[in-house]
Parts: structure tokens; C-alpha cells; sequence
């Protein structure tokens, strides 16, 4: 089933988003209790344009304990620092998150799909999200205990989606988790639900473009797509307007950038989303209890229609 | 066999725990009217104390304040009597009901009213999609706009949107009307068996089997019986869409007519 969630502020400051997107994704736990996922967007990282934020894991929360366990990630966690500093990133802070999930901050004016190839070389290694603001959180569990493992009461920021997973086309681990973000673009990321049917034609076509997959999820596909649409220089909107018609099956998806926060339902309108726009917030989500969780009167809601791609800026 | 006194942990269809609810019995009741604020109480705990009211307290009238488009509240009503909810509600409002009238002053969620058999339901506000599925009796009056699929596999009854329908409606609809004061989204009637459907609006296309009805009499004075009843003012005018053919081996009569047929 799952549950995907959406929250912009239109005046562009900054607001408690790691919280508020707690509660609209943990009323919604009924639709998802596998795993749960972030992508919320802060404040840009640094002042000099080339400041990045990464998120990565180098295992999950059930990868089996065996006996070097922990020397391995700490091997792995040494060598991505050593592969970023190889490729000219000048490192500022690295966060330990959970003992296999990382927050790094550095300067880097390169190429982000070679330094994402480079740090995916590593084994076990994941790049969750890279970007000037976005960073995407994601583990097993519910909201409130996602929320309170990566203390995310103090992210604070413009925009944010958020899905709960009920896990129906793979595994249950990080990967499988959403949002995704869109390798190898920076700053952009998806929830979905739903499912695919040409997904596989898809994964064929856009790996050999030079796409690299990360899950068996049907719902990483959008995010790539998108990319690969950008890449080639389309906007959100066009980008999601084209995958109406190219992306077969039943689906909403909510797909955001830096600035940008974009939904969009397939032509049979078969999976759910409620909309609320205000003068100063619009918030989305599979089921309007959740929106009720972060506006506490009545309000005006509506559920989009079929082919519709809506897209608002922050 | 659980012990005495002993409280089973129920689930629901996802394995999930469900709380274990005594009737809270909150509610002010004065004579055949009571009324309660739904802010702080579960789906389960609204609808016990829902039950309670009508069932064992002999309330004919209930106000329900901030039901917080909580799922599956007024589900199973199968007695004359009339409720209000001040708010909204989530999926699942107002399904198998027999009997009462309900005003919504907010809006419902998907699968509002789904196999309704009789009574009232008037939303004043936006409806999600499948309003009125499988619907055998009563009227659905929505004030707002509806979602896709609304009166789907309908077996009866009347759907009322004064707002516009999304995809697909009336798909697969067997009986009962359906009145769009908006536009419609396309497939309208799709693999409909029969019943009649009136739209305002444009209609962006006709689904398989779905094609327009001469118009008549009766139409007419349905449309404004309708319209005046729930006092929408003058109805607009209307195109009327039926089924264009006769399904094989197909009739009209409810399992109960048949029966007294056999």
C-alpha cells in the first residue's frame, strides 16, 4: 500500500520540517510499518556554490552482525574519506548517524556521478542523497523511531517529502527504502506508490545510458528517469509530464528539487492523494489525516485528478 | 480459548494491533439529542460510543464535533436517525449504513457511502474517488467535487455532485442514477449494465457501452425533485447517458424480486 507525504512553504524561510514531517508520516504508519524515508531540504550547505551534503550507509539495521562487522565499516567508512579527499573534496565535518548510516559536508567542484561511483565502489556502500540541501534519511521502522534515531527535531528547512513503505516489490532494507534520490543529479528525489509494469524494459534502457540502480524497487526507476530527463535538460514539470506517458502502471509520485516540489497521478487516478493549498503551505499526502496532523482546523482539500502533474515553487 | 476477564489483542487485515476500546460514554444527552467532541478518541472509540448512543441510549440525534478525517467513522448504521458531523472524514465514512441521515459540514475521504442501502448522506464539501461504490439505496449528495470512479459498480440509489467527477464514473454501474453538475473525466460509463447518468458539463469521453439517452419527462421532474429536496436551487441543464446495449441473460430484478419471481 504505502504512504508518500509533501510539505512546501512558499515564503522560502525555514520551518520545522523534520518534525512536521514526522507526524504526517506516523499517522500514516497504518499504510507502511516496514521502513521509513526523508528527503528534507535545509538551509544550502556553505556560501561558495560548491558546498555539498552527502548521506551514505555502509550496512542496514538487520545486515547480520558477524565477527569483523565493525572493523569492516570502520574500514569502509576510512576509505570513502580517503576516496573523496583522492577526488579533491576538502572534507568538513563527517557525522556519525548510526554506527552504519553518515553525514559528510565538503567542498567539491567535480563530477558527482564519478564521485558517487567512486564511493558505491566501496563494498556495501550507498549514497542515499548528495546535494547543496537535500538530504535524504531512511531506515527500518517507523516514523518516531527514524525521527528520534537521526534527530530530526532540529532539521529545520523549506520542503520535504516523505513515504512509509509497505514493502510489496523487494526487500525490506535501506535500499529498498524511499525517497530516492535521482543518481547521478543533484538535489532531486522521489517518493511513489504504486506499482510499475515496464519497469524492467525501463532499468534495461536507462542502465544502458550509464544509470546505476541501487534496489530492486520499481520506484527507483522514476527517480532515475527524472534525471535522465533533466540531464537532458527538461524541467521538473516537463520531466514529470513526459512520464505519464512513458511509465506504464498505476501511480502518484511526489518528486522534488532544490526549489521545486512536483506530483503527479497516473491516468487512471487509481492511487490516492489529498491536496491542501494555502497562501503559505501546500501539503499533500496519501490520506488527509496527515495533513491534519500539521494543520489543526478545518481546511479546504481536494483529491487531483487523473494525468494531472502540479508543481509548486518555495 | 482466551481466559475470563482476559483481553484478546485483535488485528487488523496488516497484522497490525488494533487498541482494545470501552465505549468512553462522553457524550451530553438530552432526551433524543446528544452530541460529542471526537478530538481525542480513536476511530474505534467514536464509533462505540456512536452505537451506544443509538442502540442502548434511545438517541435519535447525534452532533459529532472534530472527527478529524479520522477512516471508517458512522460505518454500520442501521437504524432511522440522524447524524451530523461538524469536520471531515476519512476513508470508509458513512459505509453500509441502512436508514440514517448524515450531514458532513467538511469533506470524506475515498469509499464514502460504499454499499449503502438506504438514508441520507449530504456533504458540503469535496469527496475523494469511489463515492457511492457499490451503492443499493438512498441518496449521496455532495456539494463539492468528487473523485474518480465514484458510483462504481452502483446497484441503486442516487449519486448527487454539484462540483465535477474525475475518471471513470459510474463504471460499471448496474442501477440508480448518477447527476455531475460539472464536468467529467473520461470513460464515463464504462461497461455500465444500466442505470442513468446526467452531466452538466462537458464530458471528456464515453466509456465503452456508455451512449446518450433520449431525454424525457421523468427526467425532468427527477432532476428538480432532487434539486429541491436538498435545496441546490434551480438545476442547470442537463445531457443524460445510459447503456447502449443489452447484456445477455441481464435483468433489472433485485435478488429479493426474484425470489418472490420464482
Amino acid at each position: 500500500m504505502c504512504g508518500i507525504a509533501g510539505i512546501i512553504y512558499r515564503d522560502g524561510s525555514q520551518h520545522p520540517i523534520g518534525d512536521e514531517m514526522t507526524r504526517m508520516l506516523q499517522s500514516m504508519k497504518h499504510r507502511g510499518p516496514d521502513s521509513t524515508g526523508y528527503a528534507l531540504y535545509g538551509a544550502e550547505n556553505g556560501d561558495n556554490g560548491n558546498s555539498l551534503v552527502m548521506r551514505y550507509k555502509l550496512a542496514d539495521a538487520n545486515t547480520p552482525r558477524d565477527f569483523d562487522f565493525e572493523e569492516r565499516l570502520r574500514r569502509h567508512r576510512t576509505e570513502v574519506e580517503t576516496r573523496l579527499a583522492a577526488l579533491g573534496a576538502d572534507v568538513q565535518e563527517v557525522e556519525e548517524e548510526t554506527p552504519y548510516a553518515f553525514r559528510v559536508s565538503f567542498d567539491y567542484d567535480g563530477d558527482l556521478k564519478l564521485l558517487a561511483d567512486f564511493v558505491e565502489d566501496i563494498p556495501e556502500a550507498e549514497v542515499l542523497s548528495l546535494g547543496r540541501s537535500l538530504e535524504i534519511i531512511k531506515d527500518l521502522g517507523d516514523a518516531a523511531s527514524v525521527h528520534d534515531q537521526y534527530g530530526l527535531s532540529s532539521f529545520n528547512g523549506t520542503h520535504a517529502i516523505g513515504h512509509v513503505r509497505m514493502a510489496t516489490e523487494s526487500e525490506v532494507d535501506i535500499a529498498g527504502a524511499h525517497p530516492y534520490w535521482a543518481y547521478p543529479y543533484s538535489d532531486v528525489a522521489v517518493v511513489h506508490n504504486g506499482q510499475l509494469t515496464n519497469y524492467f524494459m525501463w532499468r534495461r534502457r536507462l542502465e544502458r545510458a550509464g544509470r546505476r540502480f541501487m534496489s530492486e524497487c520499481d520506484s527507483e526507476i522514476i527517480a532515475v528517469y527524472l534525471a535522465e530527463e533533466m540531464t537532458n535538460g527538461a524541467t521538473l514539470e516537463e520531466a514529470m509530464d513526459k512520464s505519464l506517458d512513458e511509465l506504464d502502471g498505476v501511480f502518484t509520485y511526489i518528486a522534488v528539487t532544490k526549489d521545486e516540489l512536483g506530483v503527479a497521478k497516473d491516468e487512471l487516478a487509481a492511487k490516492p492523494l489529498v491536496l491542501y493549498e494555502s497562501e503559505d503551505l501546500v501539503a499533500l499526502a496519501s490520506e488527509e489525516i496527515a495533513i491534519r496532523a500539521i494543520v489543526d482546523h478545518e481546511i479546504e482539500t481536494y483529491d487531483p485528478y487523473e494525468r494531472e502533474v502540479l508543481v509548486w515553487q518555495r | 480459548m482466551a481466559a475470563v476477564g482476559e483481553q484478546r489483542i485483535t488485528y487488523d487485515a496488516r497484522g497490525l494491533a488494533e487498541p482494545f476500546a470501552d465505549v468512553p460514554k462522553i457524550s451530553e444527552i438530552d432526551g433524543e439529542q446528544a452530541r460529542f467532541d471526537a478530538k481525542e478518541l480513536t476511530t474505534r472509540q467514536i464509533n462505540l460510543e456512536l452505537r451506544w448512543l443509538l442502540y442502548e441510549e434511545g438517541v435519535k440525534e447525534v452532533e459529532i464535533s472534530n472527527p478529524g478525517s479520522k477512516h471508517s467513522l458512522g460505518v454500520g448504521i442501521l437504524t432511522r436517525c440522524r447524524i451530523r458531523f461538524t469536520g471531515s472524514l476519512g476513508y470508509f465514512g458513512c459505509g453500509l449504513i441502512d436508514g440514517p441521515e448524515i450531514h458532513i459540514t467538511g469533506r470524506v475521504g475515498w469509499s464514502a457511502c460504499e454499499n449503502m442501502m438506504s438514508g441520507v448522506v449530504v456533504v458540503e464539501r469535496n469527496a475523494g474517488s469511489l463515492t457511492g461504490a457499490a451503492l443499493r439505496g438512498g441518496d449521496v449528495v455532495v456539494k463539492g467535487r468528487v473523485g474518480a470512479r465514484s458510483g462504481i459498480d452502483q446497484k441503486g440509489g442516487t449519486i448527487l455532485v454539484l462540483g465535477s467527477a474525475g475518471s471513470m464514473t459510474g463504471f460499471m454501474m448496474q442501477r440508480g442514477r448518477i447527476v455531475i453538475g460539472g464536468d467529467v473525466g473520461p470513460g464515463l460509463g464504462d461497461s455500465m449494465y444500466d442505470g442513468t447518468i446526467y452531466v452538466a458539463g462537458t464530458v471528456k469521453s464515453l466509456g465503452i457501452d456508455c451512449v446518450p439517452g433520449e431525454w424525457s419527462d421523468a427526467d425532468t421532474e427527477f432532476i428538480e425533485r432532487k434539486f429541491g429536496i436538498y435545496g441546490l436551487g434551480k438545476p442547470p441543464e442537463f445531457q443524460k447517458f445510459v447503456c447502449g446495449k443489452v447484456l445477455y441473460n441481464y435483468d433489472k430484478l433485485e435478488p429479493s424480486e426474484r425470489k418472490l419471481v420464482l
